[in-house]
């Protein structure tokens, strides 16, 4: 058997895969994280505060877990859905109906609940420990940034199912966009932007037509959140979160007392 | 006995007890911090919550309202939250006693020695995936993601309600007009919390848990965070029913119940009770005295300030921090105001221009 796998390791396949024996040594457990793409995003050693589960919470690490599982998920989810109102609810209602033992949607639903409170505690513990004081201040805000996509990425993903619960709450939501002061058709100041009698803002093109495409929640605004909800907010969110995990590094790691 | 104890608890749950109740638990548990960090609390508050949500899951009216699938985060919010404040706190505890005696935190202790990424690190954010996709995984197997009737734009249901997590912008829409509680608010929300780090020049509690090193920062956030986000989530979720009453949690969610509506504006006040006269034409005239409080507000009071009780401040921070800060601080002050104002005095708008959508 030891021999075998001797073998199995002095192979050309086997080295050119692994750079490195089995991680017991200090030399070895350096290269195990240096020569993996995933694991290099940690440094090579940490302090020891930054391991322990009371002081980290690993809530940033589980928003990140969660967002893969949204990516899976998502990404088979989208295999069976059409974004028009003509078929989103059936298709919706055709997993639970014809898939017996699927919990795609179960998983993508109720991961995206927990990645909005892994959010939420993150930040609370990122703000307990300081640890958005000198030399976080950039890092803090590309994270504020990140939980506002996240709140986006949920709340385009809570229209997808097109049921009187995922109409209503975006009716809800974005009514608060016709208040917009000035480019909300019913906010404070959009009547001054008036020419003679004609206004420049009405309901058929403020801040939140913008949003939904139309004057209520309609086949416009489904497919705008589909695209924006699959497409450009992930993009939007991988893309700062490849800054702020870069960032955590090189403003000197999980914080710790200076 | 049990209907007697229903009838307690749907009593102190109403919005203006529950909101003053919980803000003064917060303030004592802050001030009594040694105290309520000890285990002992922890375990009361599971112990006990496990035997209230047993003894309550055969209410019909409680059973209905925890058990929709998609009020089972704000339970795993409220557990989460009570534990991990709880965990920060008593950290904070233990390094202010340590810093006291002179000694560094503990935090500081741990950080001169340093562990290898493989294992240590990996193995825990190992097991962390594991337990989380295990809970997934089960939670997924019970309660299958809901779906409703299919969209009906024609059929508003009573109540509508926004995703759970706005639900606490959505309870402000009580006290403010819908620019103010879903543009102005969460949109200082955002800027707030990314001015934080430029605000906060105190270098103190970098990298450890503290209470003493930084009480101000602390305290705000508890507040903020706790009273004005996690408990209005909590109380738009589970004790806000049909045409946003108030419901206690073992109240039956009766569409047919109206609360009088009875706010008046300070205009109203100002003209009709004050001057026994009738309210001014001129929208402007009419709500001089509205005006004139908030720009006393916001734009008298932080130079007063600035001269006399915050002094040191303003040194400290210098004007634009100062004044940035004051600016956002005096938002999130008039939320309470606006609600402590509608209690008492029954105020509808401090400001009310309904001829420009202007109302505060």
């Amino acid at each position: 058997m030891e021999k075998l796998l001797q073998a199995l390791r002095s192979t050309q396949i086997w080295r050119s895969v692994f750079r490195h024996g089995y991680p017991d040594t200090p030399r070895n457990r350096t290269l195990a994280v240096l020569s993996n793409t995933f694991l290099h995003l940690h440094p090579v050693k940490v302090r020891r505060s930054g391991i322990r589960l009371s002081y980290t919470w690993c809530m940033g690490g589980l928003t990140f877990f969660l967002f893969l599982i949204e990516t899976i998920t998502g990404l088979l989810l989208m295999f069976y859905y059409r974004p028009t109102a003509e078929y989103a609810y059936q298709d919706i209602f055709g997993l639970r109906e014809h898939v017996p033992l699927g919990i795609m949607r179960e998983l993508h639903r109720w991961s995206a609940h927990m990645m909005v409170i892994t959010v939420w505690l993150h930040m609370y513990r990122v703000f307990l420990t300081g640890s958005y004081k000198p030399p976080r201040e950039f890092n803090w805000n590309v994270g504020v940034i990140l939980l506002v996509l996240t709140l986006l990425l949920s709340f385009t993903g809570y229209l997808l199912p097109w049921d009187q619960l995922a109409v209503w709450a975006i009716t809800v939501g974005s009514n608060m966009a016709r208040a917009t002061p000035f480019l909300g058709h019913e906010g404070p100041g959009a009547s001054l932007l008036a020419f003679g009698g004609l206004n420049f803002v009405h309901a058929g093109d403020d801040a939140r037509f913008g949003l939904l495409a139309g004057r209520f929640v309609g086949e416009g605004a489904l497919l705008r959140f589909y695209v924006l909800h699959c497409v450009g907010l992930p993009l939007a969110a991988a893309t700062l979160m490849a800054i702020h995990f870069w960032r955590v590094r090189k403003d000197g790691g999980i914080s710790g007392p200076l | 006995m049990g209907e007697t104890l229903k009838n307690a608890i749907d009593w102190l749950f109403e919005p203006t007890r529950y909101f003053l109740g919980s803000a003064a638990l917060l303030g004592a548990i802050l001030y009594f911090r040694k105290f309520f960090s000890k285990t002992i609390w922890m375990w009361l508050f599971f112990v006990l919550g496990t035997i209230f949500f047993v003894w309550a899951f055969e209410d019909p009216d409680f059973n209905k309202i925890i058990t929709k699938p998609d009020n089972v985060p704000i339970l795993i919010l409220l557990a989460g939250v009570v534990y991990f404040s709880w965990l920060a706190l008593r950290q904070a505890v233990i390094n202010d006693e340590r810093i006291k005696r002179g000694e560094p935190p503990v935090e500081g202790e741990e950080g001169k020695k340093k562990v290898f990424t493989w294992p240590d690190l990996v193995y825990t954010e190992f097991i962390c995936i594991i337990l989380f996709t295990a809970l997934l995984v089960i939670w997924s197997i019970e309660i299958p993601a809901p779906i409703e009737e299919p969209a009906a734009t024609a059929r508003t249901p009573n109540p509508s309600k926004a995703p759970w997590y706005f639900l606490g912008l959505q309870e402000l829409l009580v006290y403010f007009d819908p620019w103010i509680a879903g543009v102005l608010l969460p949109g200082f929300i955002i800027v707030g919390l990314c001015a934080i780090p430029y605000l906060d020049t105190n270098p103190k509690g970098n990298g450890y848990y503290t209470f003493e090193g930084r009480p101000f920062a602390v305290a705000f956030f508890w507040i903020g965070f706790i009273l004005f986000w996690v408990s209005f989530v909590i109380l738009g979720t589970f004790l806000r029913g049909p045409n946003w009453s108030f419901f206690g949690p073992f109240e039956y969610w009766d569409v047919h119940k109206l609360e009088p509506l009875v706010n008046v504006d300070l205009a109203t006040y100002f003209w009709v009770d004050l001057l026994s006269q009738p309210r001014p034409d001129n929208p402007l005239i009419r709500e001089a005295p509205g005006i004139a409080l908030l720009a006393g507000y916001f734009f008298v009071l932080p130079p007063l300030l600035a001269k006399t009780i915050l002094k040191q401040q303003m040194k400290d921070m210098g004007f634009l921090r100062y004044n940035v800060y004051m600016h956002l601080f005096l938002w999130f002050g008039l939320i309470p105001i606006k609600m402590l104002a509608r209690w008492v005095f029954d105020l509808k708008y401090i400001v009310g221009i309904p001829e420009w959508f202007f109302n505060v």
